[in-house]
């Protein structure tokens, strides 16, 4: 057991005599450092102060979130002249992937975080404790995308999930965001022990936790046939967890419910930072260390993406509530991401594993960037109905406010995957990706799907451009009467929706960059 | 041929009118008079790059010209590729005359800004769609017309108009859904057979690639669910009569005009000239589709009391005589084909203008209620009867031309077909006369004071964008030669590179077969049985 230093089991025995530890490498952790450190000060200084002045919390957030996305950034070059490597005794990969993943999450924790400031202000609840639990979030998806341990990765999991439950309960005042935080609790929390337990079987059958070891002895150990429903129980055990985090159907009931009911700001980080961490994880266990027993994983992910794409974008039509709404498009792009899962499955294990990996990375940043600018859209529209997020409080939008109809207008189109928008790149790359692997089958369904999908997202913009106001809230001369107060957009949001809206279309039409920088990602460490 | 040409007219031809789009966009609101000044600016400026090129376009010469070629995502080797053949050519300056006319034709009935913001990026579009040789670049354009095409329906049509735009938007994107796979999977497979490495360049697929029979035919199919959904072909069609007749006036005039064409063109670029072999083999089925379309759409047609969905059931008859002569794919047959889309997108174009002009004046499109038009708006009834004799196809106007090619082309290789097909040109003058008797002869309506309700005849501007329409209709029917000498090398380019790449020789007469007895009905492919030797002959003209 001892001699297992990944774990940070191990690491707890470090004041043990004797016992040499781990090497640490300050820097290559500092993004997490960055964020951990953060989410303390803001914790313990904000306990100990009055009140800061407006953004003040949300600025540290931001600063913080800029920062460990820029540290990410400079160790991206250390990664590529080099080699990918492990931290901390095999811990945590120190790959490109990592990377990625760590730059989405801080960008989406940027956006959220300025989003969250306006609209807590707003309701006079600007405390600390938010932003602490978004930075802990945030560091535990950052762990998670970059485990490399099976337990290591369930800390992270952790870390994220009770940051999560915690702030979709966040809104006291509303019962609907206890029942939301109660259900994403019970649901979550059984998912993570078939997680755990999964871990355990795995464990049992193979005798490590650590991803490099699994496949190192993959690699000597034609494993007996006995051990292998043990390890074929924890593979399906470990599948059921994830595909609970990632919602993918028929484990995402949970979604609708608490992404309705959560504060509009941290339904749009579980869409994001929860996504991207949860698929990030999945990617690693599965391409890195169950290559071997890719035949037997792949058709059910064929079966999970499949499910979700269809089940998602049909739901998703039937809804009234935009929330809802973006709730099943938030299955069904989890779908879209496992169908390059399934794309990277084909050569799962091998050196070079195609295009399925950099596909997937590409998606999950674009992904990240557009669904929290639409949630910014969503919360300042929902702020001027007192809350309410149904499809009735976007009419008229495109004749109150056009500049904010027009964001939303590319947000959801790039969400549906029209060109010209990061949305269209990156659905494009998961389904070349597909294609190329010759899964032709699950290319066609998916876009069928995007073809149901779309009709969800126009259903929201007619709302928002095409359908008058009711009538006796406009006046003979045509101009607006009686919406509640003349729409304002709050400094920090509208700076991040215009940010967001630039870089949907720049990726959009000049995705050359983001592709190279994405395909370096198949390379991951072990 | 000449070197490439530095001046970048293809495209500006598709950068001009996006920039007139965000221009257009950025104008105050409170400044209509600089919206619509920029606006048709922008887009007559379009044009007269379309007629420019038109000048620079070297007749008699079979290949692309004016190629511009630019790097965009090199990892996937896709590339801004533009080139303008005789296939292309005419279309191209169809969309640059049609749309400024259109603008000036009717004004929006609100919103003029995102109206005209809306209709340039439509052009950009399908501008774009004409002239990419590019199979990434294609589809974007192909796939970016919904968006403008579903807020202009949505936004300023009449009726039940966001059902039919979101009709429209779902029906053509499930199309685009299969040639986005179809074409992922045409680079791939390319790569593997024959061109080696990942290129969407659609030429040099073209050219380099030779797809197994299967494999082919899947990957064509894959691109004729998109075409056939936008054509339309006929069980794709429902969406058109609805999207038609909620648009507003200036967007059926595109629809019909430019738009169906992607469709028709889109059979013939992507799909004829990428996979020669397939498109042989499933000719029998086009065909077929083909003939009931012409029949189905004329018959429908007929039954309507909305002006206006007759003239949209009208080009489903119009546009299965393209796709007939598409398929029988004869010399004559296809250069007809490509004439009669730019005759039914000026023919048709009009017809949707005058109709959108008498709604404006009456508020209603039913035929019922409508009559005697002739004996208060002689004009009027005078452009729209040229208009409509253009469309019926008669002699000496345009619609004539196109369709003869069409019939005699395809006669040669497609014999019954053509025969049944035919009687669609009796039965387009059958709805369209009657629809006219009805409208404009007659005593007028009365009002409750006996006098004869008024009628406003064609104002100035109406009447000039009417000349412009008359004049292109009057001069291809009487003198077409410069446009087929344009077309017809491309198009024997074609076919050649069809000839050559499917190893088939193409216009079989189909005499030999049909004399066999119990070989009715359109199962068999014609060049399968009958000999080469007798083909050749029918072949060039």
């Amino acid at each position: 057991m001892m001699a297992r230093t990944g774990s940070l089991l191990a690491q707890a025995g470090l004041a043990q005599a004797g016992f040499e530890g781990p090497d640490v490498e300050w820097f290559a952790l500092s993004p997490l450092i960055v964020l951990v450190g953060a989410s303390l000060v803001l914790l313990v200084l904000g306990a100990l102060t009055p009140t800061w002045p407006r953004g003040w919390y949300a600025g540290v957030t931001v600063v913080a979130a800029v920062a460990a996305g820029a540290l990410a950034m400079f160790q991206w070059d250390d990664i590529t002249d080099g080699s990918p490597a492990t931290l901390v005794g095999r811990a945590l990969a120190f790959d490109t992937f990592a990377q990625f993943v760590t730059i989405s999450i801080c960008a989406a924790l940027v956006g959220v975080a300025l989003v969250t400031s306006d609209a807590l202000h707003r309701s006079g609840r600007d405390d600390p404790e938010t932003y602490a639990l978004f930075l802990v979030a945030a560091a535990g998806g950052v762990v998670m995308g970059a485990a490399n341990d099976l337990v290591v990765l369930f800390l992270g999991l952790e870390t994220m999930s009770l940051a999560f439950y915690v702030l979709a309960a966040s809104d006291r005042r509303r019962t609907q965001s206890q029942e939301a935080g109660i259900k994403y609790f019970i649901l979550g929390g059984f998912s993570s022990a078939f997680f755990l337990y999964g871990i355990a079987l795995l464990y049992g059958a193979v005798g490590s936790t650590n991803l490099g070891e699994i496949v190192d002895s993959f690699d000597t150990v034609v494993p007996a046939q006995a051990d292998d429903a043990l390890l074929l129980a924890g593979v399906a055990l470990l599948m059921v967890g994830f595909a609970f985090k990632v919602a993918a159907v028929p484990f995402h009931v949970w979604t609708p419910d608490v992404y309705q009911g959560a504060p509009t700001p941290v339904t749009s980080l579980f869409a994001s930072v929860g996504k991207v961490a949860a698929v990030a994880a999945l990617v690693r266990v599965l391409v890195v260390g169950l290559g071997h027993y890719r035949d037997d994983w792949q058709p059910v992910v064929w079966v999970l993406a499949v499910a979700s794409v269809f089940v998602g974008s049909v739901l998703a039509v039937v809804q009234t509530n935009v929330k809802r709404m973006l709730a099943y498009s938030s299955i069904t792009h989890a779908g879209y991401i496992l169908v390059g899962l399934e794309a990277a499955a084909h050569r799962a294990g091998e050196a070079d594993s195609g295009a399925g990996v950099p596909s997937i990375a590409f998606y999950l940043i674009a992904y990240a960037v557009i669904v929290t600018g639409t949630f910014a859209v969503v919360a300042l529209v929902a702020r001027n109905n007192e809350g309410a997020t149904d499809l009735d409080s976007f009419r008229g939008l495109g004749q109150r406010h056009p500049a904010l109809a027009l964001a939303l207008t590319v947000f959801l189109l790039a969400q549906a995957g029209v060109p010209f928008t990061s949305g269209f790149i990156a659905k494009f790359g998961v389904i070349s990706a597909a294609v190329t692997e010759r899964s032709y089958a699950i290319a066609l369904i998916a876009m069928v799907a995007s073809v149901i999908g779309a009709f969800l997202y126009l259903r929201i913009i007619v709302f928002a451009w095409m359908q008058d106001e009711e009538p006796d809230t406009i006046a003979a001369d045509g101009s607006v009467l009686g919406t509640t107060e003349s729409v304002t957009i709050p400094f920090a949001t509208g700076l991040f929706i215009a940010a967001a809206v630039a870089f949907t279309l720049f990726v959009g039409v000049l995705p050359g960059w983001l592709l190279d920088a994405a395909d370096v990602t198949v390379d991951l460490a072990r | 041929m000449e070197g490439p040409t530095p001046f970048p007219i293809l495209t500006l031809l598709v950068v001009v009118p996006v920039i007139g789009s965000i221009v257009t966009a950025l104008v105050p609101k409170g400044r209509p008079d600089v919206v619509k000044l920029v606006a048709l600016g922008s887009a007559i400026v379009t044009g007269a790059f379309s007629l420019w090129l038109l000048a620079e376009f070297e007749t008699g010469e079979g290949g692309f010209q004016l190629v511009s070629q630019h790097q965009w995502i090199e990892r996937w080797g896709i590339s801004w590729h533009l080139g303008v053949d005789g296939i292309s050519l005419l279309l191209v300056v169809l969309t640059g005359i049609l749309f400024p006319l259109a603008m000036v034709a009717v004004d929006a009935h609100h919103d003029d800004k995102p109206y005209l913001a809306w209709l340039l990026l439509l052009e950009a579009g399908v501008m774009g769609s004409f002239l990419s040789l590019d199979l990434f670049l294609f589809f974007i354009c192909f796939e970016i017309v919904l968006v403008p095409m579903y807020f202009l329906i949505g936004g300023w049509g009449y009726g039940d108009r966001v059902y039919a735009a979101t009709k429209f938007f779902i029906f053509t994107m499930f199309g685009s859904a299969f040639m986005l796979v179809g074409i992922i999977a045409t680079v791939v497979l390319a790569r593997q057979h024959g061109v080696g490495e990942t290129t969407f360049d659609l030429v040099r697929i073209a050219n380099e690639a030779t797809f197994p029979a299967s494999t082919g035919r899947w990957l064509f199919f894959a691109f004729a669910i998109a075409f056939a959904v936008k054509v339309p072909i006929f069980p794709l069609h429902t969406w058109l009569p609805d999207a038609h007749t909620q648009a507003p006036t200036a967007g059926s005039v595109i629809l019909a005009g430019v738009m169906l064409k992607l469709g028709t063109y889109g059979l013939l670029r992507f799909g004829v000239y990428l996979f020669p072999e397939a498109a042989d083999w499933s000719r029998p089925l086009f065909l077929t589709l083909a003939v009931i379309g012409v029949i189905y759409g004329a018959i429908v047609a007929t039954m309507q009391r909305d002006l206006k969905r007759l003239v949209a059931y009208s080009s489903i008859a119009h546009l299965g005589f393209i796709v007939l002569g598409t398929f029988a794919m004869t010399s004559q047959a296809i250069t007809g084909g490509v004439l009669q889309m730019v005759n039914h997108g000026v023919s048709t174009g009009a017809l949707f203008l005058l109709v959108g002009w008498i709604y404006e004046r009456r508020h209603t499109r039913e035929i019922s209620e409508l009559k005697g038009l002739q004996s208060v708006a002689p004009i009027f009834a005078a452009a729209f009867t040229v208009v409509m004799l253009s469309s019926i196809g008669v002699p000496g106007l345009n619609g004539f031309v196109g369709e003869y090619l069409v019939l005699v082309g395809s006669f040669l290789s497609a014999r019954w077909w053509t025969v049944v097909a035919a009687t669609g040109v009796i039965l387009a003058a059958l709805y369209l006369l009657w629809a006219y008797q009805r409208v404009f002869h007659g005593p007028p309506d009365t009002d409750e004071h006996g006098e004869p309700k008024p009628f406003a005849e064609l104002t100035a501007r109406e009447g000039l964008v009417m000349a412009g329409f008359i004049g292109i209709i009057v001069f291809t029917g009487v003198y077409p030669k410069p446009l087929i000498d344009r077309v017809q090398p491309s198009v024997d380019a074609l076919i050649t590179h069809v000839e050559d790449k499917a190893d088939i020789t193409i216009a079989t007469p189909t005499v030999v077969e049909v004399d066999e007895p119990g070989d009715g009905g359109e199962g068999e492919g014609e060049h399968e049985s009958s000999e080469p030797a007798g083909a050749a002959t029918a072949e060039d003209q």
